[in-house]
């Protein structure tokens, strides 16, 4: 595989993943996620921030989206926006009324409840009577891999267990866009390729929507459908990429890396414009 | 190593090197283990006890005030002596009575008062300041107050241990609330709980030990004020240990007096463990203690 067949699309012409339409001449129905225009400043008058400008974006359904960007490029602010957690100052969100949950780098569990209780918490919130939240909770950290530690507390499992009953938290919740804020970020690199796995064999099974951040090219490479990158101060998109899928991903395939090199030149370019 | 294999196998699976991070299983603890690491928490106490008998006794031998001054020699059989007679347990029965239901309606009156300052902004601009105010206030100050309101009545005791104990407790839950990790509030408003949902799931267990610590403060000042109140407000024919303490006052009866004072001193000492366990507790569920810590 050659870069050439990598499309390297300006963002005013972005089309969705290869088998949708884009965002301009696309059907209402087809996006998960859409952005349009949205910008969002903090505070008020000279101390005003621009965490973004005028971003536009469309994920579709069942698509595996990296959003990388060096730090302060607001993607943690867009995550928020798109999970509802903070309103945008400008443009508009919809996620056509699908269900939408955030993981974030830390694991963020309930420290006073047992995994399988952190997961349990997730389907009452949700209203799952309680006859099925038991087994639905079995269930769900068999599929993380994490049988048999449901009545560990999060203070006894490793980092990286953690994330994994974060992410059949996520997964209670019965969404179907799944945004995850680094959520790998703190992990060492041989825990983090297994969770790589898992999230994809998890990704495709449930047939997630997936809006990924994360500053990790190589991650973006190995994970995505399609890499967006966003400029920093403030945040606004400047490439997108379409990541050819032949064969098993793995992070260390030469694809990925050439992918990630690429990736990485652009970034860099994008930062001594601004001088750090 | 087996990062590659799919479907993955059970143990594999979660063989990261982050495994290294799981300290190694929990061993079964032994009696003999049990019965040392038990040792090793009591005797430093029972070292402590010995040496105050020791400096007492020492205290007693120097004849200093040695007519009215006894030794724990003299204290110690009074006491035993008074624990054989119904007076002092009816004295205990009545004194515990009161710490109970006045302490309870502190902690009643003073988490439904924390509960809503934390939750209403402009209650917490009205009468936040107040509640701190109200925590430095000796509690002597308010048996004047209470004597005119309620007369020389049990109420007079309990008014003086709600107003005591309460501004304790309301705070620690403030703070407790105060403190809920921004994240975790984060994390539950995207799993969509929200309103008392979020208060009974989120907000006050992750609130409860600083709300505990609240608890405990809130006994201790409870407990001064119910003594206080006891040796203030004697009421006719309901020894209480106060009461007792004021009979002994009367009849200059130091072994006496020593006893009651050695009672009340137990009592509160095991109070206090037993909210020291509630706290150790709680922070080991979380994991919060020192690796190797017990007691």
């Amino acid at each position: 595989m050659s870069v050439a067949q990598w499309r390297r699309t300006p963002p005013e012409h972005a089309p969705g993943a290869s088998a949708h339409p884009g965002p301009g001449e696309e059907a209402a129905g087809q996006a998960a996620v859409r952005l349009s225009e949205v910008s969002k400043v903090y505070g008020r008058g000279p101390s005003a921030v621009l965490a973004l400008d005028r971003v536009s974006l469309t994920v579709a359904p069942g698509e595996f989206t990296c959003l990388i960007g060096a730090s302060g490029c607001g993607k943690s602010t867009l995550l928020s926006l798109v999970a509802g957690l903070d309103q945008p100052t400008a443009g508009s969100i919809s996620t056509q009324g699908r269900r939408v949950t955030l993981m974030f780098q830390e694991p963020a569990l309930f420290p006073w409840l047992t995994a399988a209780r952190n997961v349990e918490l997730a389907l009452r919130a949700r209203g799952v009577p309680k006859a099925q939240r038991r087994e639905r909770c079995a269930e769900l950290l068999d599929l993380v891999d994490l049988g048999g530690f449901g009545g560990k507390r999060p203070h006894e499992l490793s980092g990286g267990m953690r994330q994994r009953v974060a992410l059949a938290r996520a997964l209670a919740q019965d969404a179907d866009v799944l945004l995850m804020d680094e959520p790998f970020g703190a992990l060492d690199a041989m825990t983090r390729d297994l969770l790589h796995e898992e999230l994809e064999r998890i990704w495709r099974q449930q047939g997630l929507t997936v809006l990924f951040v994360t500053h990790n090219v190589r991650e973006a490479a190995r994970l995505g459908d399609r890499v967006v990158v966003l400029s920093s101060r403030p945040g606004r998109v400047i490439e997108e990429y379409q990541v050819p899928r032949q064969g098993p991903r793995r992070i260390d395939s030469p694809e990925g890396a050439r992918m990630a090199a690429t990736i990485t030149d652009r970034l860099r370019e994008e930062m001594s414009r601004h001088g750090d | 190593m087996a990062t590659e294999t799919r479907p993955t196998p059970k143990p594999t699976a979660i063989s990261g090197l982050d495994r290294l991070e799981l300290g190694p299983a929990q061993q079964r603890r032994s009696p003999a283990r049990v019965a040392r690491s038990a040792w090793s928490a009591t005797w430093p106490k029972l070292l402590a006890i010995a040496l105050i008998l020791v400096i007492w006794e020492v205290v007693h031998l120097t004849g200093w005030k040695s007519y009215v001054l006894k030794g724990p020699g003299t204290v110690l059989p009074d006491l035993w002596g008074q624990l054989h007679h119904a007076l002092l347990w009816q004295a205990i029965g009545i004194t515990l009575r009161r710490a109970v239901l006045g302490y309870g309606l502190a902690l009643v009156i003073g988490s439904v008062i924390g509960i809503l300052v934390a939750r209403i902004p402009l209650l917490r601009a009205a009468v936040g300041s107040i509640i701190t105010g109200l925590q430095t206030m000796p509690s002597i100050v308010w048996f004047p107050v209470g004597i005119v309101l309620f007369g020389l009545s049990t109420l007079t005791i309990l008014f003086v241990m709600v107003l005591g104990a309460a501004p304790s407790i309301a705070n620690g839950l403030i703070t407790g609330v105060d403190y809920t990790p921004p994240l975790l509030l984060r994390a539950g408003q995207t799993m969509g709980l929200r309103g008392v949902t979020l208060y009974r799931y989120l907000i006050l267990p992750a609130s409860l030990p600083a709300y505990v610590a609240g608890m405990k403060q809130g006994w201790a000042f409870a407990w001064r004020s119910l003594m206080a109140g006891e040796l203030l407000v004697l009421i006719l024919g309901q020894p209480s240990l106060g009461v007792l303490l004021d009979n002994d006052q009367n009849l200059q009866d130091f072994a006496g007096l020593g006893s009651i004072v050695i009672v009340i001193l137990v009592i509160g000492i095991l109070v206090d463990t037993l909210f020291s366990k509630a706290d150790l507790a709680i922070r080991r569920r979380r994991g919060l203690l020192p690796p190797g810590a017990t007691s």
